[in-house]
């Protein structure tokens, strides 16, 4: 059973970072919205295992909800 | 024209129930003459079960309702000897194609598998599948079974007093009163029997209207169901085309939530709906239109003592994957035996509680798809809408997306995967044919092996030795040899790589166990457990 690679895994990271800024150059919020869901999309179909994709949803999750904790916009509760 | 839907079919008669110094009880009774009340009464009254159908109304149900008939409702309405009559009638088709815009984004082949009786799905209008199961009624009646439908006969109060239920029946002639041992509601998805008894009914509604029409013209589109997402003809939202018998065409648009109901409904505006869709110069003639909004939901439980919902009463889906009726069908090929044998005495009463937990499953996973597909033609927020687009985007030119792409997930039958009455299973034997699901047609000795199951139980011996016939608790199992050499498809589908195989049959033709070799003690306990005696 394959599982969720969260050890750095890119040869070059900074190239494919410098990639994605440069595929949203120039868009609009809502264009910059579409992309990220078409590329969300064909990535995921490229993982296609369930079990990875669940754990990098979880992932996903766990850390905005984090950052909401940290910096939401409604603050953190008393 | 008089049309199929203004002729009274079972216009009222005064009943000698009516004139009785004593309320009359009877064994069952079913609320609600639609399609599924029909098939119920149909499948008690083959079992000789006596049964009275009761309903408001005296005709088939009004205009565009449902259209799409899969293939297993075909075969349980075979066994209840209405299936050809639709097969015959209805149109049938296999190819579904979307388009986004103009562009044809994915498009699907149900591509049936061969040596099976029934298609993968036909159209036909709802009506027509009421007046055949009237029709059946009537040649039963002749055959002296024990059925009765009485028109205009409306249930205006319900009461379960434990032993039996009580029935208060508005007539044109005034109320009278009725008791049955066993109530079967079948009155639809604002079940008064629902609501008499204080029953929820939870679930979603979907914040969107639709506008279905049902017109009649020469076209020459191909039998297929057409599906847009953002045509020019109805911009921002999604329509569908699809063929019926008799040139008629089932055509629906999405409206969105803030509509103008009555503004919609004009006829001036239907017709320039449509002709935006058709073009100018295309001849029509609108047999019916109405704008519907769809939900999802359904019964906590399908049994609640002695009164029984199927159908609408106990499960609403949008029509979507073309389960309401389709899965109507499934509960009460669920039911009649399950009936059957608690009033004879065969089974305890508790079987009955595995209609409920059977159906509910069923349900659930009907209400699944059917939100799924509804959720994705009515995005529910702004990131919703911006995946469907990514989808419907993607799709054009990448295969991966297609499968995304949900106009509804068409209906399939349901396995009763866990239920409480399955028994024995074994890995050497195909999956598609495990405990819990429905028998899979093949030809057989020049006929078709489903034309031979159904009705009762039965055990079938296949390439394998066993006796000819078995009694278990009270009931009679009967035996069916099968050469796998001289049925080679009974053969793939029942055995795979397996030299012999035994399977009990349910009397709704679902699996209750199966083995690879016949061990008459095993089959005697795995009778019993399907009757909820083990
Ligand atoms: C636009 C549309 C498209 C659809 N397409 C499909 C499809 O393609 N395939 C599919 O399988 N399903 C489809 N459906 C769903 C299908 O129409 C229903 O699931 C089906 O009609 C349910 O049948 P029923 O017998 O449970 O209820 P109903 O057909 O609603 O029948 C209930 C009956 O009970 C009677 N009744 C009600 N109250 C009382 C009372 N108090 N006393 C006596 N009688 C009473 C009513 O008069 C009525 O005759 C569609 C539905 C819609 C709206």
């Amino acid at each position: 059973m394959s599982r969720l690679n969260t050890k750095p895994n890119m040869a070059d990271a900074d190239e494919f970072y410098a990639r994605l800024m440069a595929a949203h150059d120039g868009l609009t919020k809502t264009q910059s919205d579409a992309l990220n869901a078409r590329l969300i999309l064909i990535l995921a179909n490229h993982v296609g295992d369930a079990k990875v994709l669940n754990e990098a949803l979880e992932a996903a999750t766990n850390s905005a909800r984090q950052q909401a904790g940290i910096s939401g916009k409604e603050g953190r509760k008393p | 024209m008089t049309r199929i839907f203004e002729t009274p079919l079972y216009p009222y008669q005064r009943s000698p129930d009516q004139d009785a110094p004593k309320c009359v009880r009877h064994p069952v009774v079913v609320v609600g003459a639609g399609p599924i009340g029909l098939a119920m009464a149909i499948d008690l009254a083959q079992q000789d079960v006596p049964v009275v159908v009761l309903d408001d109304n005296d005709k088939v149900s009004f205009g565009s309702r449902a259209i799409c008939f899969a293939k297993r409702p075909l075969e349980i309405l075979d066994r209840l000897g209405c299936g050809e009559t639709m097969v015959k009638k209805g149109v049938t088709w296999n190819v579904g194609k979307v388009f986004t815009d103009t562009r044809e984004t994915y498009s699907f082949d149900l591509l049936p598998e061969g040596g099976h009786k029934n298609p993968a799905f036909i159209n036909l209008q709802q009506y027509y599948l009421e007046e055949y199961l009237v029709r059946r009624v009537r040649e039963l009646e002749a055959d002296g079974k024990p059925i009765e439908i009485r028109g205009r006969n409306k249930v205006a109060a319900l009461s379960d007093n434990g032993g039996f239920v009580r029935l208060e029946v508005e007539t044109p002639e005034g109320p009278y009163n009725l008791e049955a041992d066993w109530l079967v509601a079948c009155d639809g998805a604002n079940s008064s029997a629902r609501r008499m008894l204080g029953h929820d009914f939870v679930g979603k509604v979907f914040e969107d209207n639709f506008l279905i029409a049902d017109v009649v013209m020469d076209a020459d589109f191909p039998t297929e169901r057409w599906f847009w997402f953002d045509p020019p003809f109805n911009r921002g939202q999604s329509a569908l085309l699809h063929k019926q018998p008799d040139n008629v065409w089932r055509i629906d648009f999405q409206l969105g939530w803030d509509i103008d109901r009555e503004e919609e409904l004009k006829p001036e505006n239907i017709d320039r709906r449509l002709r935006a869709m058709l073009g100018d110069d295309v001849e029509y003639e609108l047999e019916w239109s109405s704008i519907y909004t769809f939900q999802c939901r359904r019964m906590e439980k399908f049994r609640h003592g002695r009164v029984l919902f199927a159908g609408d009463a106990a499960h609403q889906v949008s029509p979507f994957g073309a389960r309401g009726a389709n899965s109507g069908l499934q509960d009460t090929d669920n039911l009649f035996w399950k009936l059957k044998l608690v009033l004879d005495g065969t089974a305890p009463e508790t079987l009955l509680d595995t209609y409920s937990a059977e159906r509910t499953y069923g349900a659930d996973e009907n209400i699944v798809n059917s939100t799924r597909s509804t959720e994705f033609i009515t995005p529910k927020s702004e990131i919703s809408r911006l995946f469907r687009d990514a989808v419907l985007d993607l799709a054009v030119d990448h295969e991966f997306a297609r499968p995304l792409v949900n106009s509804g997930r068409l209906s399939v039958p349901c396995t009763y995967d866990g239920s409480p009455l399955n028994g024995p299973d074994t890995d050497a034997l195909p999956h598609g044919l495990r405990p819990g699901a429905p028998a899979t047609d093949a030809p057989l000795d020049g006929g078709w092996l489903l034309d031979r199951l159904g009705n009762r139980f039965q055990l079938l011996l296949i390439g394998c030795e066993g006796p000819d016939s078995l009694e278990e608790s009270g009931v009679d199992v009967e035996v069916l040899h099968l050469d796998p050499a001289k049925n080679p498809e009974i053969g793939s589908r029942y055995l795979g790589g397996a030299p012999k195989a035994v399977y009990l049959l349910r009397p709704d033709q679902h699996v209750a166990a199966r083995w690879v070799d016949h061990d008459e003690a095993a089959v005697r306990a795995a009778v019993r457990r399907a009757i909820a005696k083990g």
